[in-house]
């Protein structure tokens, strides 16, 4: 199962029906070399600490995962049953890759990793739903100055 | 800059900067403890930082998941369990804790092995998850822990026990992909017969919340066909 053509018509479909709505602008913009970039996670795992609150159904909110959070530490509460979880139960770099992020930055290829990443619920949400959310993230990414995010599904 | 694991969604929101990736739901850097294929996932991420343009920039991943593919099929779990049964007997609840029982040990291996467990979301022991989730089949329980509705404490109490399972059932390292995992734990465990009895019965709760996740979030799209 790696690819629409590999997955049941009716799960492909569900896929496919996402309403994918089109962007007025196109921003896109350079930023310095990828040494010096300080890199966040952005995960829509539904992960945090398992003493944060676990995340519901529709669940617009977001987590903070310092940086310093072990592995240990860490639960996955997204709502959708229509994925793989093993993986993540195996090796958390499956879907929240710190540690290859931490390697690449003691390799020299980053600058820095970030003070604190963040998970939300699914990536299903339309922008007028999400944008709060997604604006407060941005909001505490630039605080921490970060100049690099990588978004990562399930 | 992000990853993708839905080509044709993304190229219709053209995202300024991706790479998809041949993967599957759940895996977006590929597959569990293979450090360095993660770090070609994220290093080909990280380089689309550098393209000049022009938007959207979309590329796609060369590689496929190691371990992937037919070389996979026939994997049998090597933790020898009861027999399950599709009867709907009283006994169900203690086939469940004594497969739990079974288990407990892999799960400890894994646990020592991995360094940690991702169950704990609610904050009990297993048994009392199974116990739980057992109870909704006669009546509305309550909520295992404060400050979490009892139909998303369902939600998680179902993903905990799969969870538990699988953790258990991959301690010893081989070449289990996740379908084979999810038609074992669905098709030849007591724990799976009990979650697919459960949508049924969740399905007449008296608890809106506990409807609701038997409607879409109990059972998986590729599971469906062992309903009753």
């Amino acid at each position: 199962m790696v690819r629409l053509s590999d997955l049941d018509s009716g799960s492909a479909q569900h896929l496919l029906d996402k309403e994918c709505p089109a962007f007025e602008s196109a921003p896109f913009v350079s930023g310095p070399p990828l040494q010096e970039r300080r890199v966040a996670i952005v995960t829509s795992a539904g992960l945090h600490r398992r003493d944060d609150q676990n995340f519901s159904l529709r669940d617009l909110s977001y987590r903070v995962i310092p940086d310093n959070t072990k592995a240990a530490d860490l639960v996955m509460t997204q709502s959708s049953v229509n994925y793989d979880r093993t993986g993540f139960q195996q090796d958390i770099n499956v879907v929240f890759p710190i540690d290859r992020l931490r390697e690449l930055r003691d390799a020299g290829e980053i600058a820095e990793v970030a003070k604190f990443h963040y998970a939300i619920n699914g990536a299903g949400w339309l922008p007028h739903e999400i944008e709060t959310t997604a604006r407060e993230l941005a909001g505490m990414l630039k605080e921490d100055r970060v100049n690099a995010v990588l978004l990562v599904p399930v | 800059m992000g990853i993708s694991l839905v080509r044709d969604n993304t190229v219709r929101l053209r995202p300024p900067r991706f790479l998809w990736v041949p993967f599957e739901l759940g895996r977006p850097l590929g597959v569990p403890d293979d450090a360095e294929f993660q770090k070609r996932v994220l290093s080909h991420a990280f380089s689309l930082f550098n393209k000049a343009g022009p938007p959207p920039v979309l590329e796609d991943f060369p590689e496929e998941a190691p371990g992937t593919g037919a070389n996979l099929t026939g994997w049998t779990c090597p933790i020898p369990l009861p027999p399950s049964s599709d009867d709907k007997s009283p006994e169900r609840l203690t086939r469940v804790l004594v497969e739990i029982e079974r288990l407990a040990p892999w799960h400890q291996s894994s646990m020592e092995r991995r360094g940690r467990t991702a169950t704990g979301a609610l904050g009990i022991e297993i048994e009392d998850v199974v116990r739980f989730l057992h109870t909704v089949i006669e009546e509305v329980p309550v909520t295992p822990k404060e400050g979490v509705p009892v139909g998303e404490a369902f939600r998680q109490g179902c993903e905990e026990l799969k969870t538990f399972y699988m953790e258990a059932s991959t301690a010893k390292p081989g070449n289990a992909s996740s379908r084979d995992l999810a038609d074992w734990f669905w098709g030849k465990t007591a724990a799976g017969r009990l979650l697919l009895d459960l949508q049924s019965a969740a399905l007449k709760s008296g608890d809106a919340g506990i409807r609701r996740v038997a409607e879409t979030q109990l059972v998986p799209r590729q599971q469906k066909h062992r309903l009753d």
